[in-house]
């Protein structure tokens, strides 16, 4: 990479808003670098818990937030059907819930324009029979669930083909301010280190909870609240239909299918530093004892993990609301765009905070609106009406395609890598290929790999075997090396997620897989060679 | 509560969910029969827990090219066996056998099944007919041309092993009998037994059942014999759970009197014990009292006979039968997690020489063995056991399952009988030697020099 890059606008933030933006300004005509300091889909948009919202869980609170959800909903089944599994969505009455919601939910989702219809709850029962069986009524809504990853990989496509580009690992570090205007931003290579400094017409930052930290570049302030959201991934879909509580949303309230799992949702806890933050097992108590008003097995079944991601929550100062509201532009409050120009006299940046995986396309278009008018671009927003590359118009996410594909004619030649999440070698090769020194994190995001009830047990050294092939083809000097690396690296992510639920069965497999890394392995010889705090990563797997 | 008390609340899973228990350490892929001679075949952890993750009730949304089913992903899982050796070796306690089987069912379901594998099911009907015109039928069997044209046609192998019918059935046999006897009291239930004859000896092997009567009343026990009918298990191998549900609603209708009285029940054929004991709550979620105290009464004849023994009460006085017998202890057997009594049995008897062969699978696993498709599979299977067999030179073999004993005999030509059958003749020549009338009976624990 040179010193400058000829870009009009440079995007902050490698999560879906950020993907949103980066595509909708190219798509508009905007040559666009997007960067992001890890790999795409790292921070708050990985860490969500799979939900397409229906609106059905906002209707009775913000019936705006409901209405725009309810429209993207249709928006993104339509332009990314593969990344969306239609599996519809209960919203159910428990004993616990109250009787004047309940009654009042229908007219609330008429209100907002969320289709509802209440089915008997025998059918409910019959097509899920994992259901609380003192459930009273249940709502179908069309929840869905969404996959994140390919849906960032398919905007950032989409981008590329129009002409604009973006970088993973790329640490913003700093943004030179000559008055009124960001001059240029330094990026920083997290790999090689290398430094490059590119000169933007225009920044928007979509770093969510960690805004404040972008804007603090240039010496504008963004009060963020983050709010730490802990989900709870179980081994098997208990349920293939989303199911919510139908009450005033709260913790535990909900339980998503995504892929082969199912993930419990959610609390709410605010956190100063969006980078530091744990999970305790009291949370993880709570979660299971509020789901099972949903499920009452749910304390049987395995647990693979518990992750939280972090809300970008923002609370715009009142004036700036009564502001807004003067010049006739609605502001939802699901999402801000803030417009550094009038808040803080910096009139080429703009920040994009708040809002929801489900909004992700409307908040870019809000956020691509202010920044088209800021520069005299005229052309209209056509991210709702153009499907995604890669896409089948109609053909959504179907759990079985991976078993169904390795049992067609054929299908099962190819060598299985990851047994739990059938990933094959060839799968593995074409990541490799796309993602030319990826970590096997990275490999995980774009493949489901290690993400099944191993926990990476018995992929992470047959993946790591083919990073150290391809490194001995390539020459390199460090084959060993890449391929230790890969299996460390990996362990550490894998083993971190599943502490706070070490207990039954995922406690025996994690015991069986240190036996294998340890034992079989020797691992620790490589922990010897790690930092003091690396090494405790991995053996404090037991405690 | 903690976590952990949360997660270990409850011990008893459903066959579905206990794919929740598997550790992905491969043990099962290890001792499966099948997995070790084919590729056709992924493995019990592939098509049991592994893939248990990905079916789903929803059809797909628009069928994937060239994938085999538009509900169920699956295809493999009919390579499957149904020996059960995945479930009895698994240390975390996935059914997996079970789950294969529901599956398959599964991945059937919606589907008119194969005439073959609904042939293969109705042992009852097939039964009846076959004895009824048995002359015909055993010749129709056992004609290379016309197995040539059935191999063809229904998809059953030409060379795969098949029963002689019967004259009668032996249900018709002992009605007869007891007409000609006239109606005497029942015994209590330490008096007789409740026999369970099975397909195989109501419809083929009349002569087990035969043996079966007399070494029970050899050791004090009369045989009662309600009505009854097919267990079920040959319609759960292919695919067909409801009709199996009825077999099982009926015979547990006919004994679960009889269980609440005391009395046990006694089968000669392994797998038919076996589905009683474990596979109507487990696959067909047959689960009512009346199911648990049928099962609970439900006695294999050998380990029947090994715990009259235990307690002391066994007729251990068995002439000499000097001669090799090879033993193979079929899949079915190793379920009941009751050791092999047949051997320990064997060890009273003079001069036997009863050796384990020690191998897993015949490769007949009830019907799998016999379809067009699955034949080559099976004789590799139970390969490794007929050359043990052959090398024997013995010039019988013994072991408790029907279709075993079928499959032995013509993979080796080696007469193979059940194991009561040379209890039977070792009871015969000590009859022969003089002591014609039963003597006292032996102290617990005794074995014969």
């Amino acid at each position: 990479m040179g010193d400058s890059h000829a870009y009009d606008v440079l995007v902050v933030g490698g999560g879906a808003t950020g993907a949103g933006v980066l595509r909708d300004l190219a798509r508009r005509g905007l040559r666009t670098l997007l960067i992001e300091r890890d790999d795409f889909g790292t921070g708050t948009t990985g860490r969500y818990h799979g939900l397409l919202h229906s609106g059905g869980r906002y209707v009775a609170k913000d019936a705006l937030a409901a209405r725009e959800c309810i429209a993207e909903n249709r928006i993104l089944r339509r332009i990314a059907p593969a990344s969306i599994e239609d599996t519809g969505g209960y919203f159910v009455a428990t004993p616990d819930d109250p009787d004047d919601y309940v009654d009042g939910f229908q007219a609330a989702c008429a209100a907002a324009d969320v289709d509802c219809e209440e089915i008997p709850v025998a059918d409910a029962f019959r097509a899920e029979p994992a259901l609380n069986p003192r459930i009273r009524r249940v709502f179908r809504l069309p929840d869905g669930s969404v996959e994140p990853w390919q849906l960032i990989e398919s905007n950032v496509a989409d981008a590329r083909a129009h002409g604009s580009d973006a970088w993973t690992y790329q640490r913003l570090v700093g943004m030179e301010r000559d008055g009124g205007r960001i001059v240029s931003a330094t990026l920083r290579d997290e790999r090689s280190g290398s430094v490059t400094r590119i000169t933007p017409r225009f920044v928007v930052s979509c770093a969510g909870a960690w805004s404040g930290q972008i804007a603090a570049m240039v010496d504008v302030t963004v009060t963020m609240h983050p709010g730490k959201g802990t989900m709870l991934i179980f081994n098997q879909r208990m349920t293939d239909t989303v199911v919510n509580r139908c009450h005033k949303s709260s913790d535990g309230d909900i339980m998503v299918p995504v892929h082969t799992v199912a993930i419990l949702g959610t609390t709410e806890q605010r956190v100063e530093d969006p980078d530091r933050y744990e999970i305790t097992r009291d949370e993880v108590a709570a979660l299971i004892r509020e789901g099972e008003k949903l499920f009452p097995d749910l304390g049987r079944m395995r647990l693979l993990r518990a992750y939280a991601g972090v809300r970008p929550l923002y609370q715009p100062p009142a004036e700036v609301t009564a502001a807004a509201m003067k010049d006739g532009r609605q502001i939802s409050r699901a999402h801000t765009v803030i417009d550094h120009d009038a808040m803080d006299g910096v009139e080429n940046f703009v920040t994009i905070v708040g809002g929801k995986l489900t909004t992700f396309r409307r908040m870019a278009e809000d956020t691509v609106d202010l920044v088209c008018a800021k520069l005299g671009v005229t052309e209209p927003c056509t991210t709702a009406d153009a499907i995604l590359p890669n896409q089948v118009p109609g053909k959504t996410y179907w759990l079985g395609h991976r078993l169904a594909e390795h049992e067609a004619e054929g299908g099962g030649d190819a060598d299985l890598l990851c047994e739990c999440e059938f990933v094959t070698r060839p799968m593995l090769d074409d990541f490799l290929d796309r993602h030319p020194g990826c970590s096997i994190d990275d490999v995980r995001r774009g493949t489901r790999i290690g993400m099944g009830p191993c926990q990476g047990g018995f992929c992470t050294f047959r993946a790591a075997g083919l990073v150290g092939e391809r490194a001995r083809r390539v020459g390199a000097a460090d084959v060993a090396e890449s391929a230790d690396r890969a299996i460390l690296g990996f362990l550490r992510e894998r083993f971190k997620g599943t502490r706070p639920i070490a207990a039954g069965r995922q406690l025996q497999e994690q015991w069986m897989i240190s036996g294998v890394y340890e034992g079989g392995l020797g691992v620790r010889s490589l922990i010897e060679h790690e930092t003091p705090e690396a090494s405790r990563e991995v053996v404090d797997v037991h405690r | 509560m903690t976590i952990a008390e949360l997660i270990f609340d409850a011990q008893e899973e459903a066959v579905g969910y206990s794919s929740d228990e598997c550790l992905k350490c491969n043990v099962c892929v290890t001792v499966c029969p099948v997995a070790r001679v084919t590729d056709l075949f992924p493995g019990p952890k592939y098509v049991g827990p592994q893939a248990q993750r990905f079916r789903t009730g929803r059809a797909q949304p628009v069928q994937v090219p060239g994938t085999p089913f538009a509900l169920s992903p699956d295809l493999t899982v009919d390579y499957c066996s149904g020996c059960g050796w995945c479930t009895t070796a698994c240390p975390a306690g996935v059914k997996i056998a079970e789950m294969n089987s529901q599956s398959r069912a599964r991945m059937k379901a919606g589907k008119r099944p194969k005439l073959r594998d609904w042939g293969l099911g109705q042992t009852d009907l097939v039964g009846q007919m076959g004895v009824l015109v048995s002359p015909i039928t055993n010749r129709v069997l056992f004609n290379g041309p016309i197995r040539t044209i059935m191999e063809w046609t229904v998809g059953i192998h030409r060379d795969a092993p098949f029963p002689r019918f019967g004259k009668r059935t032996f249900q018709s046999t002992w009605k007869r009998r007891q007409k000609r006897l006239g109606s005497r009291p029942l015994p209590g239930p330490d008096k007789a037994v409740v026999y369970f004859h099975g397909c195989s000896a109501n419809y083929y092997e009349q002569h087990v059942a035969a043996a079966a009567i007399a070494i029970l009343k050899r050791n004090g026990f009369e045989t009662i014999i309600p009505e009854q009918v097919c267990c079920g298990l040959p319609m759960i191998s292919n695919a067909l759970y409801g009709d199996a549900r009825k077999k099982a609603r009926k015979n547990i209708d006919a004994l679960v009197g009889y269980a609440r009285q005391g009395y046990r029940i006694i089968g000669t054929s392994t797998s038919c014990t076996h589905t009683i004991k474990a596979e109507y709550h487990e696959m067909l979620d047959v689960k009512d009292d009346d199911a648990t105290v049928v099962a609970n009464a439900t006695w294999d004849i050998c380990e029947f006979l090994l715990d009259l023994h235990e307690q002391g009460k066994l007729d251990t006085r068995f002439g000499r039968l000097d001669e090799d017998l090879p033993y193979h202890a079929p899949c079915q057997l190793r379920s009941h997690g009751i050791g092999l009594p047949a051997m320990e049995l064997f060890a009273l008897v003079p001069g036997l020489r009863a050796a384990d062969m020690d191998h897993d699978c015949c490769g007949i696993a009830g019907t799998y063995g016999m379809k067009k498709e699955k034949y080559p599979i099976g004789m590799a299977v139970g390969a490794p056991l007929f050359d043990k067999i052959r090398a024997s030179g013995a010039a019988e073999a013994a072991c408790d399952s029907e279709t075993c004993r079928w499959q032995i005999e013509k993979a080796t030509g080696t007469r193979t009988r059940h194991p009561i059958e040379i209890l039977l003749q070792a009871y015969r020549v000590a009859d022969a030697a003089g002591g014609a009338t039963p003597g006292p009976l032996s102290g617990a624990g005794t074995r014969a020099p």
